[in-house]
């Protein structure tokens, strides 16, 4: 939303880079000066003008023109910068009276952001004999900036004007300044920190405005950095399969009519012998080709803006959404506030597959984990064998648990584990040396029972607390915190009893923060029919190795999703666990 | 039926200092039915509806409406779909923006119709209006008087189309009859 501001009324801004766009009827001067504190401006070297378009932070355009872009990067301002103003003068014309806004329309100002996206704007209503005036100031508030609509003019000119800020020698300023702007050059200063490499040759010296700017981590809406990045990926994900939508719509598009084209020549009974068909058919072919390279440039130029702000978003995420890798995690220390979001895994593209998304999803959990354990096709196409999938399988339920623990404060979510075949012993021991779980895997019938039969009071519990508004009066047995249930080789070992047992908790758990993750391959579960078809659409399927089964909300592409594993060898999991350990037995 | 670009004239956005058009947005407003007293909820809303069909060698490739919001690959956005129209004073009630540089590079033309999807004319609905705006510096580049204008439902507006590496708008300002654009496609092919 575009706010139209009125004179004296101020909005804030969430943005550091921005650009404020100035639009006349006749050509006006464009300039800025920093202000301290208390809205002085310390001398002449603090005014952006024609003769010295760029200071730190800001930089304008060097001559007079009807459009003005300037370019402003509040965080590249000096910190004792504390007033913008964006001041507008009529240039004095050769031989003609004084100039005066009152003759022209009345000029507009708009502060947008890098992209164009308005913020907010200002007519400069209401001006007579002035011939410069302070459109916009653009102030900190509390760490905060804030623009304001000033609209304050000067009959006086440029001079009167600087000399109303508390600059020194404000006559002398003011007469370079229209000098500088009389022999400036007209090329429109371009934003500080545009990176022209990445946008297309012929579109950047045609449209400036649309060269991508560098990209910034945390660069969306949102309360806190960690939501803001969060915004910003699934902003990348929205992107990413958008641009790969219309590249595939152009290639699809080309390649039927190609297919039309080569038809219409086969009919065509003149063009079946001799050169003339053979030169439509290489017409047809070229065309072809041109499209579809005219749409794989566009996708290159989208790709390159998105893997820059890949690199920079990537090393920026907290714990709870970074790669195994990243340097937080080797700098571990266990959190004293719960995470907002948890990464799944990566997707990808097969047009970009260098280009990884992380796939980020909120806690807690909407929706219980599957790890598909059933057969799988490696990349390289060999089938794994079932011991191998069901190995690799807990091994990536294990993986995300470890991360579920460490990124919650010490005693704010356990895991309780059902293997009811036992089969899971050794991909759990990181687990369990670790005393990271809540009770022993439970393998036997009756501890199964009960692990889910102790869940499912605690889900009633809450859920009636909850209801009744008296959450925090729920039982101490009731447990505290969040819980995450793994059940390994899903449906083995399980009655009808148990199995309508983890289909409540499947339905209600997330709500009240109990986590379900099953490990299973579903042709196992035949024998229970379509009985279970609902708790398996209920699940977010996941697979232990790279496979493109995942569907973006937008268009629908299907997405290669590969799970955060740690590198082999690593050992990053036990020492977090360990940690997780410690503050878990120093809290006790 | 005012217009202030006749029907068929074109206009090329490309801007006077080479710069193409980078944006465009439709704006379409109109102005509530009247409340009736007693049986206020029984006043029969009027619904027009603002949609944008995509089109790469005359076949439609996408469209954007009230229910498909975004176009696939995200240069074609509707703000949502508006039921029962607002003051009918200038200001949009729906709008489809179209970020002309993100379009498809086999998307070559881009047509905007207005649809009543309640079935009232536009003799019938108050301070109807459609335009076409600049949204890079709110301009507008063509507007239609929708009220007042005769025994229809429809109006196929206007078409953005490339020539050579920019943009060209024509006004087509023609009024049809149908309840979606889909009722207007045969009448859209005739503009391609």
């Amino acid at each position: 939303m575009t706010a139209e501001l009125v004179r004296g009324q101020n909005h804030p801004l969430s943005r550091v880079r921005l650009e404020i766009r100035i639009s006349a009827q006749t050509p006006v001067l464009a300039g800025a000066t920093l202000g301290d504190e208390h809205g002085t401006v310390p001398g002449a070297q603090w005014v952006a003008h024609p003769g010295v378009p760029v200071l730190p932070g800001v930089e304008v355009s060097r001559q007079a023109a009807e459009n003005h872009r300037l370019a402003v990067d509040l965080a590249a301002l000096p910190e004792s910068v504390h007033r913008l103003s964006v001041l507008l003068a009529l240039p004095t014309p050769q031989g003609g009276g004084p100039p005066r806004f009152g003759a022209v329309a009345a000029p507009r100002a708009a502060v947008t952001g890098p992209d164009g996206t308005e913020i907010a704007r200002f007519t400069l209503t209401g001006l007579d004999a002035e011939s410069a005036v302070v459109a916009l100031e653009v102030y900190r508030r509390q760490d905060a900036w804030k623009v304001r609509a000033v609209g304050q003019g000067y009959a006086g000119g440029l001079a009167a004007l600087f000399a109303d800020q508390g600059l020194p020698e404000a006559g002398e300023l003011a007469t370079r300044v229209e000098q500088a702007a009389g022999r400036g050059d007209a090329t429109p200063a371009p934003h500080p920190r545009d990176t022209p490499a990445i946008a297309a040759p012929q579109e950047a010296s045609k449209a400036p405005e649309a060269q991508p700017a560098q990209p910034v981590a945390g660069d969306a809406a949102g309360w806190s950095m960690e939501e803001r990045l969060y915004n910003q990926v699934w902003g990348m994900f929205e992107d990413l399969a958008r641009c790969t939508a219309a590249y595939r719509g152009a290639v699809d598009f080309a390649g039927s009519r190609l297919e039309k084209e080569l038809d219409q020549v086969l009919a065509d009974p003149r063009a079946r012998l001799g050169t003339a068909g053979d030169a439509a058919r290489e017409a047809a072919r070229s065309r072809h080709t041109e499209l579809v390279g005219r749409a794989r440039a566009a996708l290159d130029r989208d790709l390159a803006q998105l893997t820059a702000e890949a690199e920079v978003v990537e090393p920026a995420l907290p714990q709870a959404c970074a790669r195994w890798e990243s340097p937080v995690w080797h700098a571990y220390r266990v959190p004293d506030e719960p995470p907002m979001a948890l990464r799944l895994g990566d997707l990808h593209l097969p047009e970009s597959a260098s280009l990884r998304i992380p796939m980020l999803v909120r806690l807690p959990l909407e929706r219980p984990l599957w790890i598909d354990s059933g057969p799988v096709a490696e990349p390289g196409g060999t089938v794994l064998d079932s011991a191998t999938s069901r190995r690799l399988a807990l091994e990536t339920a294990v993986s995300l648990a470890v991360r579920l623990l460490a990124v919650h404060p010490a005693g704010q979510f356990s895991v309780r584990v059902i293997d009811p075949a036992g089969a899971g012993a050794e991909a759990l021991a990181p687990l369990t040396r670790a005393g990271a779980l809540e009770g022993r895997p439970a393998t036997a019938a009756a501890d199964a029972a009960e692990v889910l039969g102790r869940l499912a009071h605690r889900v009633d519990l809450t859920r009636m607390a909850v209801r009744g508004g008296a959450a925090g009066a729920l039982p101490h047995d009731a447990g505290s915190g969040r819980q995450l249930l793994i059940v390994n080789d899903f449906p083995y070992g399980f009655d009808d009893r148990a199995v309508t047992r983890l289909r409540y908790l499947a339905d209600e758990g997330p709500a009240v923060g109990v986590h379900l993750l099953l490990v299973a391959d579903r042709a196992d579960a035949e024998a229970h029919g379509p009985l279970l078809d609902p708790l398996w659409r209920s699940l977010m399927r996941l697979t232990p190795v790279p496979d493109d089964h995942l569907t973006d909300p937008w268009v629908g592409h299907a997405w290669t999703y590969e799970p955060v594993l740690a590198p082999p060898g690593s050992g990053i999991l036990q020492r977090v666990l360990t940690e997780v350990a410690d503050a878990r037995t120093k809290r006790e | 039926m005012t217009v202030n670009l006749s029907k068929g004239q074109a206009i090329s956005l490309e801007k006077k200092d080479g710069a193409g058009l980078s944006a465009v947005r439709m704006g379409l407003g109109w102005q509530a039915a009247k409340r009736r007293g007693l049986f206020g909820s029984r006043t029969r809303e009027i619904d027009l509806d603002a949609s944008a069909v995509l089109f790469a060698d005359k076949e439609p490739v996408d469209v954007v409406f009230f229910r498909h919001l975004v176009s696939d690959d995200g240069s074609v956005r509707h703000t949502g779909d508006n039921l029962v129209g607002g003051a009918g004073q200038g200001g949009d009630d729906e709008s489809i923006l179209v970020d002309l540089q993100r379009v498809p590079v086999h998307v070559d033309q881009i047509v905007f119709t207005v649809n009543s999807f309640t079935g009232q004319t536009f003799q019938e609905v108050q301070n109807a209006f459609c335009r076409l705006v600049d949204e890079t510096n709110g301009q507008e580049l063509a507007r239609y008087t929708l009220a007042g204008g005769g025994d229809y439902t429809a109006q196929i507006m206007a078409k953005v189309h490339r020539v050579g590496s920019g943009w060209t708008m024509t006004a087509l300002g023609e009024p049809a009859r149908g309840r979606t654009f889909q009722d207007l496609m045969p009448e859209i092919r005739r503009y391609l």
